[in-house]
């Protein structure tokens, strides 16, 4: 642990530190928590985690983003559905009607993840040319980045920028198509 | 000219289509008039034809309808060859097969398929034409499969009788064998030479070796006994007797089934190059001639009689097509048309009277009845027994003359189926006409009419012919008459001493004096009536037993066989593999439909798992 | 100076792990949905990472579409399970299983 505080400057340790702490209690949380509402919560402090991660990474943009889109508007959202049904009973952990899905699960996932991490101890990640996107600047932080990133998306990604544009309206019709109740229902679907 | 020979062609076919479009709109009349009509064009435009033939410097025309087949080194045009041999054969099938429309209107009157039978009639006609105006083998080939095709819907006319139905099928299937043998011999030759056109052919006929030129021989010669009745394909024949009178005149004795001697007569060239193959032939025709003739002399229906007489005169032909006399065989092939479709339609006009009865031993004594069938009848029979001055005596008489030449075994053999001919169509005179009256439970006690005059008039044409038909060929101006006409249709003629006169006049001699024997025998025989078990040896009734040699060698292992099919492959291979094939997928697809649980997280944890599998590769490639 | 990227990537992995286990066992539609969207997140912190190394805006640039992605289906995945309540005053998604073969 020595020659690691030595090699690496404490305020980056510090921030990676809480940024992961937020993000796997968080995350462990969410999986834990048995009522809706605190796993909701538990949610937004893992997006915080992750926002935190990305202004230590300079995306300072996404990071904004991650904090209005994701813990404002997602997360108010499952909020607001929980709510709106009412979903707050136990949704019990102990028992699962599949036999055997919860052992496998742990095992593939245990798998998967042990194989990830052992891929990024041996591997030799920078393969590519560097800032091919920026062309040749490196990485900025701040307004700079939301420069560069605006420019990059409205030229380089200008058609998946237009695809998603179109791929969210098609989204809220069908959002709305789906929660729209018949105009000729049963009068205990009403009720609901 | 060249419009003329498609004329001749097409008016039978012309007429075919007519009688078919527009057949229901006219009455039976219209119909029989129409369809004999067509025909009559056809014959008058074959005379013309002849006659610009004969003033034609090489007297050997091709006339190009259009190309037929051109793939490859296969060039195959809808072409036609007009030439002595093929005008003659036109001549003399469009000439009977008039006669024979005309008497069928008389004969067929009140069926309740008349139009249909006047449809297939001119198609026969039309096939028939083609089959000998074609300029290659493969378009013979049509005409060859047409006329059989006919034959079978004409044999089995009457198709809700069940003997009638299986005859055709016979017939039919006698064929197909012969069949295979002209089709074999037209890929040897093609392999060989690369073409099928005659002319190609014989042009090049010199480049085959003697060991495939008999092969082709051998395998035509298969193809001629199927389609000519001759043995070992001969007893469809006599079955084919259940059509309807004219159809065993017209196509069962003058035309088709001349067929197989017109195309060894048209390959003469490559006959030429085959001793082995040319004997086989003439051994062939004598053997068969031989055995027909034996086998009448038991029959006692009329029409199977004149069946087995066919097949002996048309072995008579084959073998002379065997030693070489090729226009010999086409001389005892018009007068054997004329003087039988006489005797058939003779025999048609008797059955006709006696309300189909065809039992000779139900016949007798209509000689004052049937005032025109029976001097015709009689003109045929003296004919066909070889008594001069008769076309029979001339045609048989130049045959004979030249398998004397050949080889004397086979002469004395010829001579001796002369003798039984001469017997047994006396025998079948002797009880249809003389003797006493055995019809009356038949005619319920009426006496039998004479046919009306559509049916008389062609019987008074063919008598005449049947007289005078010799002229055709007499033996003392040999160059200037038929065989003068033909010869150069046919490529090679083996050099045959001719005999001498002195010679001739004895071969004459001999012939007259088995005709007279046979005669006498017969009617001294036979005089006294119908029942005489002496002479009618059931072996020879029953055909040699051939008919059974083949049910024990080629009918009963087959169904045999198709019964152990039935019962045991059918059932265990072949539903077993369909049925296997099923159950597999269905057993298959019920396991497999337990992977579809229909729990959403269960299919993804089989990602996840299919994702750690990607993951422990690329770990182990990277490690 | 900062830490190095490993570091991050061995979070996202571990982010990704606890949310798939998560998926796999939790029932509730609503749990399985914010399962997903800790995946999602452990994908982007991993594509902002390679950013940083690459010094390449094109990471963070796919970032902000999964983003829109993840937004969309949100928004379609919330309306389903509301659609599935009100005829089942449930979401349970094993109760879902009436398409099995």
């Amino acid at each position: 642990m020595l020659g690691v505080t030595l090699l690496y400057s404490w305020q980056g340790i510090l921030v990676f530190t809480t940024a992961a702490l937020l993000i796997l209690l968080g995350a462990i949380g969410v999986i834990t928590l048995a009522n809706p509402v605190h796993a909701a919560l538990s949610l937004i402090m893992t997006l915080f985690g992750v926002a935190v991660a990305f202004v230590a990474q300079s995306a300072d943009f996404l990071a904004a983003v991650q904090i209005i889109v994701y813990a404002g508007a997602i997360v108010v959202l499952f909020l607001f559905v929980i709510m709106f049904l009412g979903v707050d009973r136990r949704d019990s952990v102990t028992v699962d009607p599949l036999v055997g899905q919860r052992v496998f699960a742990a095992v593939g996932v245990l798998i998967t993840v042990a194989g990830l991490i052992t891929l990024m101890a041996r591997s030799h990640w920078v393969t590519g040319a560097m800032s091919v996107s920026t062309h040749g600047q490196a990485l900025k932080t701040g307004s700079q980045n939301v420069h560069q990133l605006g420019t990059a998306i409205f030229t380089t990604y200008l058609f998946a920028f237009e695809a998603t544009a179109a791929l969210l309206i098609i989204a809220v019709v069908g959002a709305v198509m789906l929660a729209r109740r018949e105009r000729v229902a049963d009068p205990e679907e009403i009720d609901v | 000219m060249a419009h003329v020979a498609t004329l001749i062609l097409l008016m039978p076919l012309v007429g075919f289509l007519l009688v078919m479009l527009l057949g229901q709109y006219l009455n039976e009349k219209q119909v029989g008039y129409l369809a004999t009509g067509v025909v009559g064009v056809s014959f008058v435009l074959t005379v013309v034809e002849f006659f610009l033939l004969l003033g034609h410097s090489s007297r050997e025309v091709t006339v190009n309808l259009f190309t037929w087949i051109n793939v490859g080194t296969l060039h195959i045009p809808a072409a036609l060859l007009v030439d002595p041999l093929s005008i003659t054969m036109c001549l003399f099938v469009t000439g009977i097969s008039m006669l024979i429309h005309l008497y069928s209107i008389g004969y067929m009157h009140g069926e309740k398929d008349f139009r249909k039978f006047f449809l297939y009639l001119n198609l026969f006609v039309f096939s028939m034409l083609l089959l000998v105006l074609a300029n290659n083998l493969v378009l013979t080939f049509v005409g060859w499969e047409g006329v059989g095709l006919c034959s079978y819907w004409l044999v089995s006319f009457y198709f809700d009788r069940d003997k009638a139905a299986s005859a055709g099928k016979k017939a039919f299937i006698y064929n197909r064998v012969g069949d295979v043998g002209m089709l074999v011999a037209m890929f040897l030759l093609f392999s060989r030479v690369h073409t099928l056109t005659y002319l190609s052919i014989f042009a090049k006929a010199g480049s085959l070796t003697p060991t495939v030129a008999t092969l082709v021989v051998l395998a035509l010669l298969l193809g001629a006994t199927g389609k000519s009745a001759q043995i070992p394909l001969f007893n469809w024949l006599p079955d084919a007797m259940e059509g309807p009178t004219p159809v065993s005149a017209l196509i069962h004795a003058a035309t088709m089934v001349t067929a197989g001697v017109y195309l060894l007569c048209r390959m003469s060239p490559v006959l030429a190059l085959s001793v082995p193959g040319r004997t086989t032939i003439a051994v062939v025709g004598g053997v068969t001639a031989f055995v027909a003739a034996t086998i009448a002399c038991s029959q006692k229906d009329i029409k199977k009689v004149l069946a087995f007489s066919t097949i002996s005169q048309i072995g008579y032909m084959v073998l002379a097509v065997g030693v070489g006399a090729y226009s010999a065989a086409i001389f005892l092939m018009i007068s054997h048309a004329f003087f039988k479709a006489l005797l058939f339609l003779g025999s048609g006009s008797v059955i006709h009277s006696l309300n189909g009865e065809q039992d000779l031993r139900k016949m007798g004594g209509l000689q004052k009845y049937l005032p025109l069938t029976f001097p015709t009848f009689l003109i045929g029979w003296l004919t066909i027994s070889g008594v001069p001055p008769f076309a029979g005596f001339w045609s048989k008489g130049d045959v004979l003359a030249n398998v004397f030449e050949y080889s004397p075994v086979l002469w004395v053999l010829g001579v001796l189926t002369a003798l039984l001919t001469a017997y047994y169509m006396s025998r079948l005179f002797v009880l249809t006409f003389r003797g006493t009256e055995r019809f009356r439970d038949d005619t319920e006690g009426h006496d039998p009419h004479e046919s009306p005059w559509v049916m008389t008039a062609p019987l008074v044409v063919l008598a005449a012919l049947s007289v005078l038909g010799g002229v055709l060929d007499l033996p003392w101006v040999h160059h200037n008459s038929l065989s003068g006409f033909l010869d150069p249709s046919f490529g090679f003629i083996p050099v045959i001493g001719h005999a001498s006169g002195v010679a001739q006049t004895v071969l004459a001699l001999v012939d007259v004096a088995v005709a007279v024997i046979g005669i006498t025998a017969a009617f001294s025989i036979w005089r006294s009536g119908p029942d005489q078990p002496r002479y009618e040896s059931s072996f020879l009734e029953n055909v040699w037993y051939w008919d059974d040699f083949y049910d024990a060698t080629i009918g009963r292992p087959l169904t045999t066989a198709s019964q152990f099919a039935d019962d045991e492959i059918e059932p265990n291979i072949i539903d077993g593999a369909v049925n296997g094939v099923a159950v597999s997928v269905r057993r298959s697809a019920e396991g497999l439909r337990k992977v579809q649980s229909g729990f959403v997280r269960q299919y993804a944890l089989a990602m996840v798992l299919g994702l750690a599998v990607i993951v422990v590769y690329l770990v182990a490639r990277v490690g | 100076m900062n830490v190095p990227a490993a570091w991050y990537l061995v979070l996202a992995a571990l982010l990704f792990g606890v949310g798939a286990f998560g998926l796999l066992t939790k029932r509730s539609a609503l749990i399985m949905f914010m399962c997903v969207e800790l995946m999602l997140n452990a994908v982007n912190l991993t594509f902002v990472t390679f950013a940083r190394t690459l010094s390449d805006v094109g990471g963070q640039a796919t970032v902000f579409f999964v983003m829109v992605v993840a937004a969309a289906e949100v928004t379609v995945g919330l309306g389903i399970v509301v659609a599935v309540f009100r005829r089942r005053s449930s979401t349970s998604v094993d109760e879902l299983s009436e398409m099995k073969g």
